[in-house]
């Protein structure tokens, strides 16, 4: 039997985030819980970390850097969408910089397994003009994130570490091997020209900010983590991420450039590699972001066919890109979809909006299944939050016979998430057929694996903290109808109640409330530990 | 194929809530523990009970890919009988699919270890010795569950 090495074990790339973190003394994690991302900051509490989830990814995103500006190391976690919501913070932040290291994990979902769509977050770095690597599995999540912090640390700037779906859930073999030098103790340095971003201040930031890029990409250049795999030169691959894996299995024969800091991205190693084989072909994931960046700088590189933009790649198909193949991919059997679980308490909502004939501007949960048969009883679905606001827009504008079918409906923690600004729109500018908004309220964010929010009155770690009451938000917002039913208990109730909310022209707000069906015993349990706390 | 040849490919499939995802997870421990190179993948959806799950285990001198080629697996367990006509185009021309009809359930002290038996049935085929088999059962799972599934393991390899 091999020697056991205890410090190589197998791991997925998010507990491997978690636990280079816990070695380089993260003293602060935040997040919000997204699909694949969700995983590393559970880790990094369990490991002993100090790990909190954030009612979404902008103010993740700020605490994150509050922390830093006071000089402590922080991570910050979230899914490709989510750095849409985080955007704000993190173009500005790119100008301030920070004291501590910042890494901003984005874990994109190429494929969407789990998500509404499959933007390739690689542009936020360049757009953003932060330093962005891309490891390419849980040895890499692991080396990664301490070379982010460093790299952070080292010029002052956040750092985005971008995983994807396969590098964040595949188990593969990690050595947790090396240490950062300890982050100085925080305290508060005043620097306002440098963190107050008013125009007088931010230009010059601006031209910091440049500076310190072009810094980065000569760093790149010659001491960046792009590797050289040798092969034959009559193929030669760059590739970044995931897609490097696929391509040593699929071209075992080529030579091959993985670049590991995309951006900004190592061009004149591109331009060498290039000039050093036959042929050159960029392998990527997504948008074409490589390959354009070689074509910009004037390097002869191949892309790979539009068709396999879509979804994500795989050893069957970056060998079909190698060998240019366009002909139509073989469909394999679909499995049996999701669906809303057997006595999942959604499922008396959906029947009742169903029968009621509703349009439903409906939100992103579990409770989105609600859109298949047999309930067939959702009608848009954007992007978190955007229940609220797009029933308004739809009740503003269609004939008042139309506008009092139209329901809002969002699970709990999307509206704490992004659905109070939407409640506030409501009160602020109701339409004239009032509005119907109705919270499913499960006690948990279901759909990512029942993790806590504001309005479970517990914290990531279970513990009791401070609780949103949604009714007394209602109420004191200035809301009159204020409801709660309970679709289990009393089935009839919800179909009830949403009549007569529908027949008044006035702002309703209806919770169905009934724990998750699949969380009820461990909300108990919970409840029973944070009650015999206190 | 350089690298390729010497992989093992195993694919475990079945639906939600019975256990595919502990399977792949002791397939990988075990592997992990005979000092091979090993890789594991798989999809987190939404929590629910009854979708079509799978998870792909490579193990060998040196995996890449973490993902088993379609057509390329050389084992494929199947949980649930209404999952091999889904899973079965990953299976290469000649490989081995390792049905749940292939134990008698009957035995079992706990119905809830059939992956772990299944587990058992494709030991009989791979070249990791039982005591690496049955530490990882042990890790994955509470004490409460090691004899019934320690048991369950048995039934499949010697049945």
């Amino acid at each position: 039997m091999p020697q056991p090495n205890p410090d190589r074990r197998l791991a997925s790339g998010n507990e491997a985030v978690a636990q280079a973190a816990l070695a380089a003394g993260v003293a602060l994690g935040t997040g919000y819980p997204g699909t694949p991302s969700t995983e590393i900051l559970e880790a990094f509490d369990a490991l002993g970390g100090r790990a909190q989830w954030a009612p979404n990814e902008k103010v993740a995103l700020e605490v994150g850097i509050g922390a830093a500006f006071a000089g402590a190391r922080a991570l910050v976690t979230m899914k490709h969408v989510g750095l849409n919501v985080a955007a704000d913070p993190l173009f500005t932040a790119a100008y301030t910089g920070v004291t501590g290291g910042l890494v901003v994990v984005s874990a994109d979902d190429p494929g969407m397994a789990s998500s509404q769509n499959e933007q390739d977050n690689r542009r936020f770095a360049v757009a953003a003009g932060v330093p962005m690597l891309e490891p390419s599995d849980s040895q890499e999540a692991y080396d990664f994130t301490l070379l982010a912090i460093t790299i952070s640390e080292r010029w002052r700037i956040p750092v985005l570490l971008r995983m994807t779906t396969r590098v964040c859930h595949s188990a593969t073999l990690v050595q947790t091997k090396g240490q950062l030098a300890p982050a100085q103790p925080p305290t508060f340095v005043r620097d306002v020209p440098g963190r107050v971003m008013i125009p007088a201040y931010a230009r010059p930031a601006h031209h910091r900010l440049r500076a310190k890029l072009a810094e980065i990409a000569a760093w790149n250049e010659s001491e960046g983590p792009t590797q050289v795999v040798d092969g034959e030169r009559a193929m030669g691959i760059i590739t970044s991420g995931i897609s490097f894996q696929h391509v040593r299995e699929a071209a075992p024969h080529a030579r091959v450039l993985k670049i590991g800091l995309s951006y900004p991205p190592p061009v004149e190693a591109m331009r060498r590699f290039a000039a050093s084989v036959d042929r050159c072909l960029v392998v990527e994931e997504g948008d074409p972001y490589l390959y354009e960046a070689a074509r910009t700088a004037g390097i002869a590189v191949e892309q790979k066919p539009e068709m396999y933009r879509f979804g994500e790649l795989n050893v069957s198909r970056v060998r079909r890109i190698v060998a240019a193949d366009v002909s139509p991919e073989p469909a394999l059997p679909a499995g049996k979809p999701p669906e809303l679980c057997p006595g999942c308490p959604h499922r008396n909502v959906f029947e009742a909006l169903h029968d009621l004939h509703c349009i439903v501007a409906g939100d992103i949960g579990c409770y989105t299944l609600g859109v298949l048969p047999p309930f067939s009883a959702m009608d848009t679905c954007v992007c978190m939050g955007a229940a609220i606001g797009v029933g308004l827009g739809l009740r503003h504008t269609l004939p008042p016979e139309q506008a009092r079918k139209v329901v809002s409906v969002i699970g709990d923690s999307t509206f704490v998430h992004s659905g109070i600004t939407g409640l506030v729109e409501m009160v602020y500018n109701p339409p004239a057929t009032g509005h119907v908004l109705l919270i499913l309220d499960n006690g948990t964010t279901a759909m990512t694996g029942m993790q806590e929010h504001p309005g479970t009155g517990r914290r990531l770690n279970h513990e009791p903290t401070g609780r949103v009451v949604f009714e007394d938000l209602a109420r004191t917002l200035g809301i009159k109808n204020v409801l709660t039913v309970d679709p289990i208990a009393d089935s009839d109730a919800i179909t009830r109640v949403l009549r007569e909310a529908l027949a008044r022209d006035e702002l309703s707000i209806i919770i169905a409330r009934r724990p998750c069906l699949l969380a009820a015993g461990t909300i108990k349990l919970r409840e029973k530990k944070s009650n015999a706390g206190q | 194929m350089p690298g390729s040849d010497a992989v093992v490919n195993v694919v475990v499939a079945g639906l939600g809530g019975q256990g595919v995802l502990k399977a792949s997870g002791i397939l990988a421990d075990t592997a992990f523990r005979a000092g091979l190179d090993v890789k594991k993948s798989e999809i987190h959806g939404m929590s629910q009970r009854g979708g079509s799950v799978s998870s792909d285990v490579r193990f060998g001198e040196r995996v890449f890919s973490p993902m088993v080629p379609a057509g390329e697996a050389d084992f494929l367990v199947v949980l649930a009988a209404s999952q091999v006509e889904v899973a079965q185009p990953v299976l290469k021309p000649g490989g081995v699919l390792i049905h749940p009809g292939l134990v008698d359930e009957t035995r079992l002290a706990n119905k809830r270890s059939l992956n772990v038996a299944l587990l058992g049935v494709l030991a009989r085929q791979l070249d990791l010795a039982d005591n690496l088999w049955h530490a990882a059962i042990k890790a994955a799972l509470p004490e409460k569950l090691h004899a019934a599934n320690l048991q369950a393991f048995a039934i499949g390899k010697n049945p």
